[in-house]
């Protein structure tokens, strides 16, 4: 790694400054698990490093305004960890306890998560799930924006370069639903998924139709997906198995894998409808037990 | 010349100051500017442990970690895991139980599994066994080490009473 500047602000302001003085050379620091390792490949070399962690008004996760509020500097591990994530939307306490280490869990944060949206990460998979919005600030103001417009390629976001990602608002998981994150992980256990799913399954007031249902895929593209036609095959309908496996199918024309050390990308297609298949089935006993 | 950070810290429980670049890991800063070098350098991008430490309490891959971050914090390596009266009972099930060959995983492991049997004395197999996924070993086939770590917590156990 070459010479680099760094600086620590104490409040966003500083932070403006900071991206203002410093121009393109500048990155964000949150917990640096992405941009470390980036660093030492030499894939990105910043002259300055605006380290995070001292903003207070960045960290922490509450409830606000009935939303669950994931401040960007939150690690993983207490989002994976904290009772009012449990309550308000155990699919993402259950998401983030599957990424990698509980050492990176310790130290990667929401944010730094996002803004690295490396397309096999695995809480994009379950926000999108969930339709929460990502807060981006700037000197001139703030901006909401849906968690599926914000990634917009391979480690590529839709951060402007004057922007902090400042929090995740999270609507809570529907009380007549349920939801699960499977990452199916052929290799070893703190792997990156070989394909990853998130389901929800909402019932409607009769318990038997379905209401809603909202699925993602990870590992399986350039950013996270969206499997609407399978979604839009559920809804209305009875969830018979039969009904599940068609609507599954449906994500074989949707994913663009490719092959690599975790699979050809004919594998990962077949286990993309499997999974996607299991979720919904899973998802869907969690709906009828009401248990979320 | 480039930019020299004066970071204080207390590392295993003494008061530690260093100067160091903004590039440096903490990692380098351990072994090659305080000279602890009991923390391994495996694979230098956060897959294999050998670099595990705890900062603030909590375990994390110091290979990734910047040193000027350190500044005002509480790190611990496995240089502080024994106390003037012996070995702390994981190192002693190590030995023990030969949960090591080569042994530059082993600082790792330990300072992995003492903070697991500090959070939760009384894991079960598969929970150490998920705990320690992260901490790689070429030699032993780990069923050793998670043996050790077993035996640990019973000793731990009997010394409480
Ligand atoms: C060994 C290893 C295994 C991994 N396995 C998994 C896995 O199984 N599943 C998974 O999901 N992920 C995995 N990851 C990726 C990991 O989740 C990311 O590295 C981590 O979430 C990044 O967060 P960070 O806080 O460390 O960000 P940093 O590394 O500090 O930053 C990452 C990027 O985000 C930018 N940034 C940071 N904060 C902000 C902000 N608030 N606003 C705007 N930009 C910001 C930085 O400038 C940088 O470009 C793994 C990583 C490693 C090293
Ligand atoms: S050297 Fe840090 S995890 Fe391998
Ligand atoms: S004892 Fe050699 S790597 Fe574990």
């Amino acid at each position: 790694m070459s010479d680099v500047q760094y600086a620590e602000p104490d409040n966003l302001a500083g932070v403006f400054d900071a991206l203002e003085r410093y121009g393109e050379e500048a990155r964000l620091l949150a917990g640096g698990t992405g941009l470390v390792n980036l660093m030492k490949q030499r894939l990105v070399q910043p002259g300055a490093l605006i380290g995070l962690r001292r903003i207070e008004a960045l960290r922490g996760v509450s409830r606000q305004d009935g939303a669950l509020r994931l401040g960007a500097m939150a690690t993983h591990r207490e989002v994976e960890t904290s009772e009012v994530v449990r309550a308000a939307a155990p699919l993402l306490a259950e998401t983030y306890r599957q990424v990698a280490t509980v050492r990176i869990r310790n130290v990667a944060t929401v944010g730094g998560g996002l803004a690295h949206a490396d397309p096999s990460q695995d809480p994009p998979v379950a926000l999108v799930v969930l339709r929460a919005r990502v807060v981006l600030t700037s000197k001139d103001g703030t901006r909401e924006i849906p968690i599926e417009e914000f990634f917009t390629d391979y480690y590529e976001t839709a951060i402007a370069p004057d922007e902090v990602l400042t929090q995740v608002l999270v609507p809570p998981q529907p009380a007549q639903a349920g939801a699960v994150y499977l990452k199916f992980l052929p290799r070893t256990a703190d792997d990156y998924a070989t394909v990853a799913v998130a389901a929800l399954v909402e019932l409607a007031a009769d318990g038997e139709t379905c209401r809603d249902a909202r699925i993602a895929l990870g590992a399986v593209g350039s950013t996270v997906l969206q499997a609407t036609a399978a979604a839009a095959a559920l809804r209305g309908q009875r969830p018979t198995p039969e009904a599940l496996r068609e609507a599954a199918e449906q994500v074989r024309a949707l994913v663009d894998p490719v092959d690599d050390y975790r699979g050809s990308a004919a594998y990962k297609r077949d286990m993309a409808v499997v999974f996607t298949r299991r979720a919904l089935e899973q998802a869907l006993a969690r709906a009828r037990d009401g248990a979320r | 010349m480039a930019t020299k950070h004066h970071v204080v810290t207390r590392v295993n429980g003494e008061e530690v100051e260093f100067l160091c670049e903004a590039r440096h890991s903490l990692l380098e800063a351990l072994r090659e500017t305080l000279g602890l070098t009991g923390t391994k350098e495996g694979c230098l991008d956060g897959n294999c442990g050998a670099c595990t430490v705890t900062l603030d309490g909590r375990l994390m891959d110091s290979c990734l970690v910047l040193a000027v971050e350190a500044h005002g914090r509480e790190i611990q390596t496995i240089e502080g895991v024994a106390s003037p009266q012996g070995l702390h009972p994981v190192q002693q099930a190590f030995l023990e139980e030969a949960a090591l060959q080569c042994g530059i995983c082993t600082p790792g492991f330990i300072v992995s599994a003492k903070a697991l049997l500090e959070r939760e004395p009384n894991p079960t197999e598969e929970r150490i066994r998920w705990w320690l996924a992260g901490n790689l070993c070429r030699c032993t086939g780990y069923d050793k080490i998670v043996r050790a770590v077993v035996d640990a917590a019973a000793r731990m156990a009997e010394v409480k009473g």
